[in-house]
């Protein structure tokens, strides 16, 4: 198995990799230092409508608030959704994934069946249909979209396993009699970690993405609360008026999910240098 | 491939049911039920157990679910507790406008994403696979609904241009509906071809990459039969996979765009059905769109047989 040092050290060499690792590291720096890069409360009021000026760098939406500041707590939300939501789901798809690949019959025919009912779905309107039942605002959305994600990574990880069990080495630590939790914890699972690793740095922008989908359709981070997305909903009726209270938001939606994609890509090459084309 | 498709279809009965106990059971799980709901600051115990009785609402959960079934395995999806109306002819009034958008989506981005992949993996490392590799990666990163909001933006700025939002349907005024199609349909087809020009991209240089190809070439046959007829016929099957998983995803997943243009589709139908607690809208269209998406699925898995003859599911 690769070193995480390793891996960083051929991320780095590669420009995207490159480009990706420098982008989300200012995105945390963004997220973690909101409160002290802000120059404004997310949700003090002042003028509204105010065109972007060096006094609010990005102007002001229809409650005078300052968008340059909510932008930047929203960064915090969607990277603290982001993240938990991405670590629900492959936690749990992980944990289903190496037990159904791992003993199959009847285990795997009952997981992939409740896997395929979550499949059935387009991941939007589940997302839409789970937050209804759980409720609105930060911890919902997470759960949500973290439930949204399970079944890929149950999948990823089951035909991971599937095909380490084929592998001698695991074969000659079933003979031995090697019991069945350190075969997978041992021998397999550094066999996923390589496309799961892939898998969730995708699923990251997946998941920041739907996070601002459900909040623009008024089912996700509701306002005061910064969020990305519903920063876009409430601009909508203003748009002509007043288009950067719109084009931010937009814009950082854009670039965060741009800048996981680029180090999605970047890591799949390094981890998976077969998938290179 | 009669068998094969029969049997496939019988394994989908499970799912299916699966789908729609569970939609059944989590939508009376959502916070404030479709009595309390509709009453609004009105509710009583006493005016809500009337709203209840009158909409079977207080038969236990089992009877209400094999009423509904049975209904459905009928072809009666219900009412809707909202307005009254028979929920199938709406749905598939609804499903017309939301395939019509899906279809035309996925006709512009086949438009350009299938060229503009095939001359990416030809002209490899050149100046424009290089473009076509950013134009892709933007084109997966920008969400349709940040698009439309840019689209819709520019356009009002810079022609003082909004899109239509009285919807008109294909058969009733064709003209005026492609001129309200038009737009969401660029937009979504463009959001789309980013994936598809990545995913044509990779599998044609991987085929170019096979023996066979060296021997067609060998023989003399020009560059563009070996694309089109050799190359591209091989490299046909992942496009599809993911041409098939996305159209399947936006037949009920385009509620975004659906609402930002203001288009009647099944998305919008479902999201509303939610916000207004309306079971039996809800239970119906999720069922129909889970349905449809498995079916999405089917077909695809039966192209591949007619794409790759070596594919054969007798």
């Amino acid at each position: 198995m690769r070193s995480l040092v390793s891996t960083l050290r051929d991320l780095w060499k590669d420009p995207m990799g490159r480009i990706g690792i420098i982008g989300i590291f200012l995105l945390i720096f963004m997220a973690v230092f909101a409160g002290q890069l802000a120059p404004y409360p997310y949700d003090g009021i002042g003028m509204k409508f105010q065109p972007p000026s060096a006094e609010h760098l990005f102007g002001t939406d229809k409650f005078g608030r300052d968008v340059f500041s909510r932008v930047l707590y929203g960064a915090g939300v969607s990277l603290e959704v982001g993240i938990i939501a991405v670590g629900i789901g492959a936690g749990f798809g992980y944990l289903l994934g190496l037990v159904a690949g791992y003993f199959e019959g009847w285990t795997d025919r009952v997981i992939m069946c409740l896997m395929d009912i979550l499949f059935a779905f387009p991941s939007i309107l589940l997302a839409i249909f789970i937050s209804a039942v759980l409720g609105k605002g930060i911890g919902p959305t997470m759960v949500a979209i973290g439930i949204v994600n399970i079944p890929v990574f149950c999948r990823t990880v089951r035909a991971a396993v599937i095909s380490a069990k084929g592998l001698e080495y695991v074969k000659n630590a079933q003979s031995v009699g090697v019991r069945t939790w350190p075969i997978l914890v041992r021998h397999i699972s550094p066999n996923v970690v390589a496309p799961f690793t892939v898998q969730a740095t995708l699923a990251l922008s997946g998941a920041i993405l739907t996070e601002a989908t459900l909040s623009f359709l008024g089912m996700g981070i509701q306002p005061p609360d910064p969020s990305w997305g519903s920063m876009l909903a409430e601009a909508r009726a203003n748009m002509a008026r007043s288009p950067w209270t719109a084009l931010f938001p937009l814009l950082f939606i854009v670039v965060t999910i741009l800048v996981f994609n680029i180090l999605g890509d970047a890591l799949r090459d390094v981890l998976d240098p077969k998938l290179k084309v | 491939m009669r068998n094969y498709i029969i049997r496939r279809l019988l394994q989908l009965l499970p799912v299916l049911l699966g789908i729609s106990i569970v939609i059944f059971a989590v939508l009376r799980l959502i916070p404030g039920g479709f009595a309390s709901g509709m009453l609004g600051i009105d509710a009583t115990p006493e005016l809500i157990a009337q709203v209840e009785a009158r909409y079977g609402l207080d038969q236990p959960a089992v009877t209400q679910y094999l009423r509904w079934m049975g209904g459905v395995l009928r072809g009666d999806f219900g009412q809707s507790f909202r307005s009254g109306a028979a929920i199938l002819p709406e749905m598939l009034d609804r499903f017309g406008a939301t395939a019509e958008l899906t279809i035309l989506a996925a006709l512009i981005s086949w438009c350009i994403a299938l060229p503009l992949g095939i001359l990416a993996a030809v002209k490899r490392n050149s100046m424009v696979d290089r473009v076509v590799r950013v134009a892709a990666l933007l084109g997966v990163s920008i969400p349709g609904f940040a698009l439309s909001i840019l689209v819709i933006l520019l356009l009002s700025m810079v022609f003082n241009y909004y899109p239509p939002l009285d919807y008109v349907g294909f058969f009733a005024d064709p003209v005026k509906n492609l001129e309200i199609m038009a737009l969401p349909a660029l937009i979504l087809g463009a959001s789309m071809s980013g994936s598809v020009m990545r995913m044509t991209r990779s599998s044609v240089l991987e085929i170019f990459r096979q023996d066979f190809v060296k021997t067609v070439r060998a023989k003399g046959a020009s560059e563009g039969v070996t694309i089109v007829r050799h190359v591209l016929r091989n490299a046909l099957i992942p496009i599809v996979t993911l041409v098939g998983m996305q159209i399947g995803s936006l037949l009920g997943g385009a509620v975004v765009i659906e609402q930002i243009f203001s288009l009647p589709g099944l998305g919008l139908m479902t999201l509303t059905g939610i916000n207004n607690r309306d079971y039996p809208v809800v239970q119906g269209c999720v069922l129909f769109i889970a349905f449809i998406y498995v079916l999405v699925n089917l077909i695809v898995d039966l192209l591949y047989a007619y794409i790759d003859p070596r594919i054969s599911y007798d």
